[in-house]
């Protein structure tokens, strides 16, 4: 076990001028369970195959624990890896698979045994030791890929999206199992995603990247409460938040007929840099607005039902639904609101995020 | 020469003529088919199509093979029925005991030996920049362009044997001379070494095939197994071993095997080089020769037997070995 630092990492492929991860800088604690997360092309894959020493580092360094690793063979690393598809060795049974790397290690056969043994009871894989990969499920083989990091008893675990071939069910649970077996284990873990959701439910922490630059690293809970711009605050969050310019008064800002109040301080610095500010609003944030009472008027588009939720997707008057990114909002599920009716959104005014216009960076609001 | 020319240009139209007649005959069977409507439409559809290929297989195939058989447990002159006499002096003949040795050596060298250079080629060529591997690649398949008649006749020349006091025109002769050896023997009259340098052009002529159909396997396996395998620790020769081979095991098995299939079929290169002799002959050669030059029939098609005898089982493996890796992917 071992903390992780990425100590200004830089990684330009050749032929290529835009860095693919750019000055990376991310201290990971030991037996901390880091998400690195993203749209595809943001370099948290990139990132990874860093530590693990499959990408060269053109800049910067990386340590794990006090060890600079940077030019070290992933061999000599002692981290194990979960691939996207396992990459399970085919020719080689389960068992066989778990206990590649001690064998190549010159671990002693009984001790080989006793570790695979105790790794595939772990992960309910003992009835399946002496199969070949083709001979699994998907889940299985997954299952396996684990077993072979699990095995190793590695200072780091790196995971590069080792459940985007499962199906959405066996995901969630999957994703369950994962994380609690990394708590059990207590072994430092860095996992790369581009799913949100799952960067949310499984991190200590979260870092969010875009076109190689590291946007924000912080807990879950902060990330989506206190998001540092404009990119953050719509990546978390499913349904997205709603994110867009409106004209800016002299307390906050206009939406619709309704003025939203900010920050004073936020007013100032938005006010410097012309006559509008970037407000968002997560849909969970938003009343709907009894009679009478101010609100926005928003025309409904579509309701979406999920059950416990509902959540409404709607224009502006004068606006266009399909050129526009559509206004949603948590609505209760029982509700009666159909597509074509009007209704009035009151947003609670605590809950707004302000972002400047021009930089897309986050507004004080206290 | 006008004579030349309108026996030619007959000829020509002769043959023009066949041409026509031969759509023309295709034309009335197939118009002839399509009218066929009804309960007789499949029928007539499957013996029109089917038809021409059945005959060629009779005619060209099936045919000679059982006659090939028949002739096998007759005399030389196709007359006497004799029963296993032939196969019996194929097996006992001291003459053809050495024939037979030979062909198992190159059966076991050549296939060995091609494919070992050809694996070594393809992991080397697998590293090079995308532009040198294409290149390098292209040069070492040529030889595979080359009939086995003219690869043999370009060896002839290397090992082509001068006086040493001469000035030489055999590369293998000078180079050796250079190195200090005084007095090089004639390379082709050397029993029983000249057999590995007849078997050397085979391999100079296989190697490109073996190489480009393992470089396809070896570019086949994932890149992130090669990459969990170097996070495991397997690099170098333990990567080698342990995981590309085992995973392109199918592969080597079938070009081994194809190789083998041709070797066991190697008449051209013992033709031209030696003409079988000086104890260089192999099966196919003295098939050849047995029913060409001695006009032993019975003794040819014996060999013949035992030839695709021992071909047929090959095949049977390949073909069994490229089902099993289709059904793996």
């Amino acid at each position: 076990m071992a903390s992780v630092t990425f100590d200004r990492a830089t990684r330009i492929y050749p032929g290529s001028e835009h860095p693919a991860v750019d000055k990376l800088d991310l201290q990971i604690q030991d037996g901390e369970f880091l998400v690195l997360v993203g749209p595809s092309g943001c370099g948290k894959s990139t990132s990874l195959r860093m530590l693990a020493g499959l990408e060269e580092c053109s800049e910067g360094r990386i340590l794990i624990g006090d060890r600079d690793v940077t030019r070290l063979q992933p061999k000599d690393r002692d981290i194990a890896m979960v691939f996207q598809n396992y990459a399970l060795y085919p020719h080689m049974s389960v068992a066989e698979n778990m206990a590649f790397a001690l064998k190549i290690a010159g671990v002693a056969k009984d001790e080989r045994d006793k570790r695979v043994r105790d790794a595939a009871k772990l992960l309910d894989l003992e009835p399946y030791l002496d199969r070949k990969p083709k001979a699994l499920s998907g889940g299985q083989r997954q299952r396996v890929a684990m077993g072979r990091a699990i095995v190793r008893e590695p200072r780091v675990f790196l995971m590069d999206e080792p459940l985007s071939n499962l199906d959405a069910k066996l995901r969630v649970s999957t994703r369950t199992q994962i994380a609690s077996l990394q708590r059990r284990l207590g072994i430092t873990t860095v996992y790369v995603t581009h799913d949100q959701v799952e960067a949310m439910t499984m991190g200590d922490r979260v870092a969010v990247l875009k076109d190689g630059v590291l946007q924000q690293c912080d807990t879950p809970r902060h990330l989506y409460d206190r998001p540092n711009n404009v990119f953050v605050a719509g990546f978390i969050g499913s349904p997205a938040m709603n994110i867009r310019d409106f004209p800016l008064t002299q307390n906050g800002a206009m939406v619709g007929d309704t003025e939203i109040p900010l920050h004073r301080e936020a007013v100032a610095m938005a006010g410097r840099e012309g006559n509008t500010v970037t407000v968002g609003f997560r849909p969970e944030d938003v009343d709907l607005a009894g009679d009478g009472q101010p609100g926005v008027p928003v025309e409904v588009d579509v309701i979406e039902e999920l059950g416990s939720d509902a959540f409404l997707y709607g224009h502006l008057p004068g606006a266009n639904p399909l050129e526009d990114s559509p206004i949603i909002a948590r609505i209760d599920p029982r509700s009666t609101i159909k597509r074509g009716d009007t209704v009035h959104l009151a947003i609670r005014p605590h809950h707004v995020h302000a972002f400047s216009p021009t930089s897309g960076e986050r507004l004080p609001d206290a | 020469m006008s004579d030349i020319l309108t026996s030619s240009m007959s000829k020509l139209g002769q043959m023009s003529l066949v041409v026509v007649v031969f759509f023309a005959v295709l034309l009335i069977v197939f118009f002839a088919a399509g009218r066929a409507t009804g309960r007789i439409q499949r029928p007539v559809a499957i013996v029109v199509f089917l038809g021409p290929a059945i005959v060629l297989l009779l005619a060209g195939l099936l045919i000679p093979a059982i006659r090939t058989f028949v002739y096998s447990l007759y005399g030389a002159s196709s007359i006497r029925y004799i029963g296993l006499k032939n196969y019996e002096w194929a097996f006992t003949d001291p003459g053809m005991r050495g024939v037979l040795i030979n062909t198992v050596l190159w059966i076991v060298i050549t296939p060995i030996l091609s494919t070992a250079f050809g694996l070594t080629l393809a992991l080397l060529s697998d590293r090079m920049r995308k532009r040198s591997e294409s290149v390098t690649k292209s040069l070492i398949f040529m030889p595979m362009a080359i009939s086995f008649v003219g690869a043999s006749i370009i060896w002839k020349f290397v090992y082509q044997y001068i006086e040493p006091s001469q000035p030489q025109i055999g590369l293998l002769e000078q180079v050796v001379l250079w190195l200090g050896w005084k007095n090089p023997p004639n390379w082709l009259l050397w029993t029983p070494w000249n057999n590995f340098f007849l078997m050397v052009i085979m391999v100079w002529v296989q190697t490109g095939f073996a190489m480009v159909v393992l470089s396809a396997a070896i570019k086949a396996i994932p890149a992130d197994v090669i990459e969990a395998a170097s996070l495991d620790g397997a690099t170098g020769w333990k990567l080698f071993s342990r995981v590309t081979v085992p995973m392109i095991r199918g592969t080597l098995v079938v070009v081994i095997t194809t190789i083998m299939i041709a070797v066991l079929k190697i008449f051209d290169i013992v033709r031209t080089m030696t003409g079988g002799n000086f104890n260089t002959s192999v099966l196919a050669n003295e098939m050849y020769s047995q029913t060409f030059v001695q006009a032993d029939n019975g003794h040819g098609s014996a060999l013949a037997v035992i030839l695709f005898v021992g071909v047929v089982p090959l095949i049977f493996y390949n073909v069994r070995m490229l089902r099993k890796e289709r059904a793996l992917r």
